[in-house]
């Protein structure tokens, strides 16, 4: 049993560390926030330059490995500095999917500059009646000739607004929740007939909500077996759950640090309100939360690693997510509370990580549906 | 014991009813039910019907204009107004100041005053907190040098939520610096157009200027503006903490909000076929949140008789200013997990009057996570939920 990170593991986390320490100051960070694509493309390159782009990808896919601890060593540091580059939408996700299932010709030409930075990707899975269900897919893809027709409406296009071109999962046989009949189909994003809504999540992230009217798509735009996408797009999509549960606890241990620290100095009733022992124990359970949801973190990171059944992996990412998802409730509430009216401004970094935390548990399932994945299992 | 209403109770009720259904004006309504910000003339115009109907006040004494109703009719009356989506007039005036110009100001305040509240011509905003004294209130340093027959005003007070309306502030200073925290405080109402007065926003964690801070550059403020004695005012003030506490649990709202939920749940697919009301855990959680909301009426029913013969209102409100908010933010947190994934778009746009463009997600989806965010200040102003918690403590139990 060995807990510490590798050689490789340390020069990441400290190389990330020396990134955000240089150029994700709060206000640095503010400015990202406020620019029209959301993020900074300086930053992209750097983080192409550095390789941490291709730390999602095997080996045979020329990455640096593709191991999901990297991954966690890597978003944990982004979750402390908040960085809202998109690394998970577009990388792990989008890049996941090309990297399961396309051909060798499609990886060839898509995962170099995938690596390099030069493309973006978004991908396009959830719908309204679905909920958190990737299986249920209403957006139908009609086959016509030599091409697609692609129809239906997609929520939380995460990184929709700026990518190059959108991974789409689409039916091509069956009925809405079917697990049969599932596709994946890359769409670039000025395609006639791609209607779409931008807008900045409350975190600051950006996102779309897409329609797909009669959208024309070559059949060489498929990925991977027509009809047989599913188990491809859960594990790419548990793999970008991982990520945001590392960054999770990057996050929430910030908030347990600042909170700590602020109950220091803030003076009241003549002394630091951290020398009261209801605010202690309150602090006492929140740095239970962050260990428990650091540890079950690396639980999962450690059996996406290992050579065991799907099925197991899936659990171990559901209760992470899960656990994560409670942390997040907690630790994020009782730092808002412990700061007072403060902790509830936009001027000060204690609500970013709050409304972080809180969207991470909302998206790629949240606490309750990722309890009842890990119980189904 | 009995907990139903009389008929009389009960014709009051249809009374109320009706001239809710005849005289809350369809704008208003229209808005709240989409999710728009109400602005300030909404809130003046809303309060003026409600004035000349004679129902704006009703916990003021019927000699200044209040109803002269009994707990019960109080009950009914925001029981209703919450059903109708009626907004309650804003507190400040109504509800903060007025009982305690009523209870301690001289006649010639009363006069000068009241009227002014009741009408809604005048927008008055909260003077209390300032950065370094939030739950030790009494620790506050803004203060009041009496100079022949003004007092000289400088300081900065914090969290003066709808401050950038107010035509007056109700403030606690200091005029005696040597003299033990909470003894040398005094209350004083100031005109906000008063030169040396400077309000700055404070953005929330979802991006409103709900708040402001108020900055006082040697403001002088006419004696005559005191309330009560010099020295006196953290006396008046702890009054108007432990008196105003009615509907302070917020149940009407909490149970209409609940109803809500429920119809939300109803309509929203569960991703496997069904609808979230028929998801076992979610209909639990909705399930355990009525059941608190319904221990917390009937404490505040409780509290009510007690007030109604004749006691007043003891330290006990404290469990529903803490039950209140948490079952409020309970609510929140049970809509912004309905609303799932689109409950994360940040589309203010969306909220305006007006809009008429395509919705993202099902109706007022995307205003819930920003509404859990926001109301994380509930367990926070009004005295946070831990000095209740310290107040339970020492003057329930005796600890």
């Amino acid at each position: 049993m060995d807990f510490s990170f590798s050689d490789e593991q340390q020069m990441l986390q400290e190389s990330v560390q020396k990134f955000v320490h240089r150029h994700y100051a709060f206000d640095a960070r503010r400015a990202i926030l406020a620019s029209a694509a959301g993020y900074s493309a300086e930053h992209w390159a750097l983080f192409a330059e550095l390789g941490w782009l291709t730390v999602p990808f095997s080996e045979a896919d020329g990455g640096f490995g593709g191991l999901a601890t990297d991954l966690m060593v890597l978003m944990e540091e982004f979750g402390k500095a908040l960085v809202v580059e998109p690394f998970v939408a577009g990388v792990v996700l989008g890049g996941g999917l090309v990297s399961a299932l396309g051909s060798p010709a499609q990886k060839e030409h898509l995962l170099p500059e995938l690596m390099a930075g030069s493309l973006q990707l978004a991908c396009a899975l959830y719908e309204e009646q679905g909920r958190y269900n990737l299986a249920s897919v209403a957006t139908t893809a009609q086959v016509s000739g030599s091409h697609f027709l692609v129809n239906g409406t997609k929520v939380l296009v995460l990184n929709g607004p700026v990518a190059d071109a959108l991974l789409v999962s689409v039916r091509t046989a069956g009925s809405e929740r079917d697990v049969e009949g599932i596709s994946v189909v890359m769409i670039a994003s000025n395609t006639p007939g791609i209607v779409r809504r931008d807008y900045t999540t409350v975190d600051g992230h950006r996102a779309a909500q897409i329609r797909f009217d009669n959208v024309q798509v070559p059949v060489s735009a498929l990925l991977g077996q027509q009809g047989a996408a599913l188990p491809a797009l859960q594990q790419s999509v548990d793999r970008a759950t991982l990520c945001v549960c590392a960054e999770a606890v990057g996050a929430l241990d910030m908030l347990l640090h600042k909170t700590v620290e602020y109950s220091k100095t803030r003076q009241q009733f003549g002394a630091p309100i951290g020398s009261f022992q209801a605010l202690q124990h309150r602090m006492a359970d929140m740095f239970i939360e962050c260990e428990l949801a650091r540890s079950i973190v690396m639980m999962a990171a450690m059996t996406l690693d290992a050579d065991v059944p799907e099925a197991q992996k899936q659990r171990a990412v559901s209760a992470a997510k899960s656990r994560v998802g409670k942390a997040a409730r907690k630790v994020g509430q009782e730092a808002v509370q412990l700061h007072g009216g403060i902790g509830m401004t936009d001027e000060l970094d204690v609500s970013h990580y709050f409304k972080r935390v809180t969207a991470i548990d909302a998206m790629f399932g949240n606490a309750d549906f990722h309890t009842a994945r890990f119980a189904r299992l | 014991m009995n907990a139903a209403f009389t008929p009389a109770e009960l014709e009051f009720q249809e009374e109320v009813r009706a001239f809710l259904a005849a005289e809350f004006p369809s704008e208003i309504r229209h808005k709240i039910a989409r999710h728009v910000p109400l602005e300030k003339d909404d809130f003046v115009r809303w309060q003026k019907v409600l004035h000349r109907k004679g129902w704006a006040a009703p916990n003021w004494p019927v000699a200044f204009g209040g109803t002269g109703w009994t707990a019960a009719q109080k009950y009914i009356f925001a029981q209703e107004m919450a059903k109708a989506g009626a907004p309650e007039p804003v507190p400040f005036g109504m509800k903060m100041v007025a009982p305690v110009i009523i209870t301690y100001g001289n006649d010639e305040q009363k006069q000068r005053f009241l009227p002014d509240i009741l009408a809604s011509n005048v927008w008055w905003c909260q003077g209390y907190s300032e950065p370094n004294a939030g739950s030790d209130l009494a620790s506050l340093k803004t203060t009041a040098v009496r100079e022949g027959n003004h007092y000289v005003v400088n300081g900065t007070k914090t969290w003066n939520t709808l401050g950038q309306y107010a035509d007056w502030i109700f403030c606690l200073v200091r005029t005696d610096l040597t003299a033990r925290k909470q003894e040398g405080i005094s209350f004083l109402l100031i005109d906000m157009k008063s030169p040396g007065i400077k309000v700055s926003p404070i953005y929330l964690l979802d991006g409103t200027p709900e708040v402001n801070e108020v900055h006082f550059d040697n403001v002088r403020v006419p004696v005559e503006n005191r309330i009560g004695e010099e020295n006196q005012g953290w006396t008046y003030a702890k009054v108007l903490l432990t008196h105003e506490r009615t509907n302070i649990a917020g149940v009407p709202r909490s149970k209409v909000r609940l109803e809500e939920l429920k119809a939300g749940a109803a309509a929203a697919p569960d991703g496997q076929g069904g609808n979230l009301l028929q998801d076992p855990v979610f209909a639990h959680k909705i399930a355990e949140t009525e059941i608190q909301i319904l221990a917390l009426e009937y404490a505040e029913l409780r509290a009510l008789a007690a007030v109604s013969v004749g006691k007043a209102p003891g330290p006990e409100s404290s469990i529903l200013k803490i039950v209140g908010t948490e079952a409020a933010q309970r609510i929140d947190e049970l809509a912004m997990e309905l609303a799932a994934l689109q409950g994360l778009p940040f589309v203010p746009e969306q909220f305006e009057d007006g809009f008429d463009g395509e919705l993202i997600g099902a109706e007022g989806a995307a205003s819930t996570m920003l509404t859990y965010f926001n109301n994380r200040k509930q367990s926070i102003f009004g005295g946070s939920n831990e000095i209740q918690k310290n107040i339970i403590s020492k003057a329930v139990l005796g600890l």
